[in-house]
């Protein structure tokens, strides 16, 4: 298993013969052999123990109990078989389906799990919570990269309108005492972000990342100076919003394992599944989608046929902007329940990350977001049923599996073509 | 011209500053006059230059001056890591690994710099040198990455962050890094032959990795504008494909662009862990120069000078900044503020010349003169 042996796919498809990727196989071939170096070799005896079920549950699932050297045994032979079964298809020259990559993932942690909580119990509905929570605003952040980049706008400002977003909530849900009220406060922050990126970047054309990574500073500088210097004394009156409670959808709450997670949350996360979706829909299946689209691969061409490039891409950034300002008020208003200095914590560059990792795509976007947000919460997880490997491994192992499937899985990803370019007309 | 639309920028950035600080002071005070305001707004103004330049307070020179020794103390990691970010700026990649690249080059440095024993001269420039390798070898798997696989270099330099930070976490709590005896997550001292000497003597701060930081200064100047690599890189940065029918190897260029990004944001480690904090330091020694490399960058216009100048300016406004919080309780972050208006005005020539009705230059395109001029 040598790079060398992977066929270099990357020139322009100009002599489309029949590609053989190797990578797949390749990317899978090194999780196994981390896997049964880390789990097998590095065994561990004991039970593991998955609790599956919260106290709430209107009818509870037995914990599954595992034996832990047996199970890791088991598992790690069933990824091997998975990366044989793509070399398979690699050497047929036929590509490997998604789910199957997903089920080998789901594998590969459910394996890591076991071997990790030798002697311990797995929470996981508290586990899937936590990835949710942590999940939130990296999704409506990816929702507003997604939307911002397809209509040919670079929104390296994500992380600037969640901090605006944030910021906003906190001291308008405050003051009125409402948090819905702290909901548009956070959307029209976003939005005034993204103004400023839209003027400089369509107007002005300067180069949007130096915009976006400017007013990340800016952002970062002004809700800093004003938690300090206004927000801190008047901690009262500026920052102490109204929480959002949590909504327990009558029936679809009760589902075992996943119930909790999915529909035991604020109105922020319910609207969250609608704009996935929404965005989704609206942006392959509607003309408003499609003229967006088209305004991101080739503003010449929609221009032609009448588009205003210009106005599209401002109203669509300024659209991006409240969206990932809503995902801003989550912070706030959802999780911690006040404004903090740089609270965000880089989680607009996860979510831009997440873009990039998703395609582009708002579904595979919102994967990867979930992804990240699952890699952030296992530190948690961990740091309750110890860990037999120093932690800081373990905490590195998320990051590296994105690498991996960056450079494994996606491969050379496309970005519309007009993305990070002004459209000057002549 | 430009000069003048630069001053411009940088008197708006001032203004606008002025009004949010008024209305900062507005909020929590509404019923002081706008004297007050104009005080508060001079004395933070004041502090800040005190803190940056010359204090005037202080008797004498040695002492009034140590502020600017303290300016091109913070200015001098801005300065290597603002290069490493702008060399890559001009290859068309966007180097965000700066705090990875920094720590593990930190980490590396600082381990030869308090384990071995070695003569004088030697021991620094060895450490220096490790700590330039590993910070290359961090970015060159970024760019490695990004031109075998295609792997994008903004997701892959983000994870190699975290990587970086966890890795010298653990690193630390090991007898690796940390010094024996001890249960915080520190390095132990470094030894003196293996640090940056003062440049001024005990009283100042300054030290030698200053010099060091110019002369990278001239070494990407020559590389990019002078030397048949730095053709190479600029000729990518404009047009991949271009450059790739024009017979360069695209993939090695984004390699060694990576390579040489991430050894000059190394060298921007070696002056935080040899130089500014030589009592051995924890996790936190990047300080989050990898991140304000980015605006220094943008600020200097991916230009080796220009970065020089905007890593002074940050520099200052750093040092400055502390001063002012201490002297006037003006929060630090307002610094933030002024510095990306700054990079916003000088962004954006256009927003000026129609704020100030300024005409229009006759030429266009004044970017692009430098290829002209080639």
């Amino acid at each position: 298993m040598t790079v060398a042996a992977v066929p270099v796919n990357s020139e322009p498809a100009l002599e489309r013969t029949v590609m053989r990727s190797w990578k797949v196989p390749l990317a899978l071939g090194i999780f196994v052999v981390i896997a049964a170096v880390l789990f097998i070799g590095f065994g561990r005896d004991g039970v593991s123990t998955f609790r599956l079920a919260t106290d709430s549950d209107a009818f509870k699932l037995p914990d599954l109990v595992i034996p832990t050297r047996v199970g890791c045994v088991v598992m790690t032979v069933l990824l091997a078989a998975i990366t044989g079964y793509t070399v398979m298809l690699a050497r047929a020259a036929r590509r490997v389906p998604l789910w199957l990559i997903a089920v080998y993932g789901v594998l590969f942690v459910v394996d890591f799990l076991t071997w990790a909580s030798a002697g311990a119990a797995v929470p996981v509905p508290g586990l899937l919570v936590g990835t949710l929570g942590l999940s939130v605003p990296l999704i409506f952040g990816a929702l507003g990269g997604v939307i911002g980049e397809r209509v040919g706008v670079v929104n390296v400002a994500i992380e600037g309108q969640l901090l605006a977003g944030a910021f906003a909530s906190a001291v308008v849900a405050s003051v009125t005492q409402n948090a819905y009220a702290g909901l548009l406060g956070a959307m029209i922050a976003g939005v005034l972000v993204s103004f400023v990126l839209a003027a400089f970047a369509i107007k002005y054309l300067v180069d949007q990342v130096i915009v976006g990574v400017v007013l990340n500073v800016l952002v970062t500088g002004l809700t800093s100076f004003f938690f300090s210097k206004v927000l801190t004394p008047n901690s009262a009156v500026l920052n102490s919003p109204p929480k959002f409670e949590r909504i327990r959808i009558p029936i679809l709450a009760d589902i075992p394992i996943v119930g909790p997670a999915l529909f035991r949350q604020t109105i922020i996360v319910y609207v969250m599944y609608v704009a996935v979706a929404l965005v989704w829909f609206c942006l392959f299946k509607t003309r408003w989608g499609l003229r967006l689209r088209a305004v991101g691969e080739h503003p010449t061409a929609a221009d032609t046929v009448g588009i205003n490039v210009a106005r599209t891409r401002f109203w669509n950034v300024s659209l991006a902007g409240a969206i990932a300002g809503f995902g801003g008020a989550y912070l706030t208003l959802g999780a911690v329940g006040s404004f903090n200095k740089e609270m965000t914590a880089g989680a607009g560059f996860i979510a831009l990350a997440a873009v990039i990792f998703g395609r582009w795509d708002p579904l595979r976007a919102t994967l990867a977001a979930l992804l990240f947000g699952f890699a952030q919460n296992l530190q948690n997880v961990l740091s309750i049923i110890g860990s037999p490997v120093p932690s800081e491994f373990m905490l590195m192992l998320p990051y590296i599996v994105t690498i991996v499937a960056v450079a494994g899985l996606v491969g050379q990803v496309r970005a519309p073509a007009a993305s990070g370019k002004p459209y000057v007309k002549s | 011209m430009l000069l003048s639309i630069i001053a411009g920028g940088i008197l708006i950035a001032v203004t606008d500053e002025r009004v949010q600080a008024a209305a900062g002071y507005f909020f929590s005070r509404p019923l002081d006059t706008l004297n007050a305001i104009g005080q508060s707004v001079g004395g933070a103004y004041s502090a800040l230059f005190q803190g940056a330049i010359y204090n005037f307070r202080r008797p004498g020179f040695a002492a009034g001056i140590r502020p600017l020794t303290e300016t091109l103390t913070f200015a001098t990691p801005l300065i290597a890591a603002g290069l490493g970010v702008a060399l890559a700026f001009r290859v068309g990649l966007f180097n965000i690994g700066g705090r990875g690249q920094m720590l593990l080059a930190a980490a590396a440095a600082g381990w030869v710099g308090f384990s071995l024993d070695l003569p004088p001269v030697v021991h620094l420039l060895f450490a220096v040198l490790v700590g330039i390798v590993f910070g290359g070898l961090w970015g060159g798997l970024a760019g490695l990455l990004k031109a075998r696989t295609g792997a994008h270099e903004v997701i892959t330099t983000i994870m190699l962050n975290y990587i970086a930070y966890y890795l010298v976490s653990f690193l630390l709590r090991t007898p690796v890094l940390q010094a024996p005896g001890s249960n915080n997550p520190k390095t132990p001292a470094m030894k003196p032959n293996a640090t940056y000497p003062d440049l001024f003597g005990p009283g100042y701060n300054l030290h030698a990795g200053f010099l060091f930081a110019i002369v990278a200064t001239i070494i990407v100047w020559y590389l990019l504008n002078r030397s048949n690599l730095g053709f190479q890189f600029r000729a990518v940065g404009e047009n991949p494909n271009a450059a790739r029918v024009a017979g360069i190897n695209v993939k090695s260029v984004y390699v060694w662009a990576m390579v040489i990004s991430g050894g000059l944001v190394g060298l921007a480690g070696t002056a935080q862990a040899l130089g500014t904090i030589k009592t051995g330091f924890g996790s936190g020694i990047d300080a989050g120069i990898g991140f304000d490399a980015i605006t220094v960058a943008l600020l200097g216009r991916s230009r080796p000078w220009g970065v020089f100048a905007a890593g002074l300016l940050f520099g200052a406004f750093k040092a400055g900044g502390f001063s002012m919080q201490a002297a006037e309780g003006v929060p630090v972050d307002i610094v933030l503020v002024v510095q990306s208006l700054i990079v916003l005005f000088i962004a954006a020539p256009p927003l000026v010349r129609t704020i100030f009705r300024l005409p229009t230059p006759g030429s266009r395109a004044p970017r692009r003169r430098e290829a002209v001029a080639k």
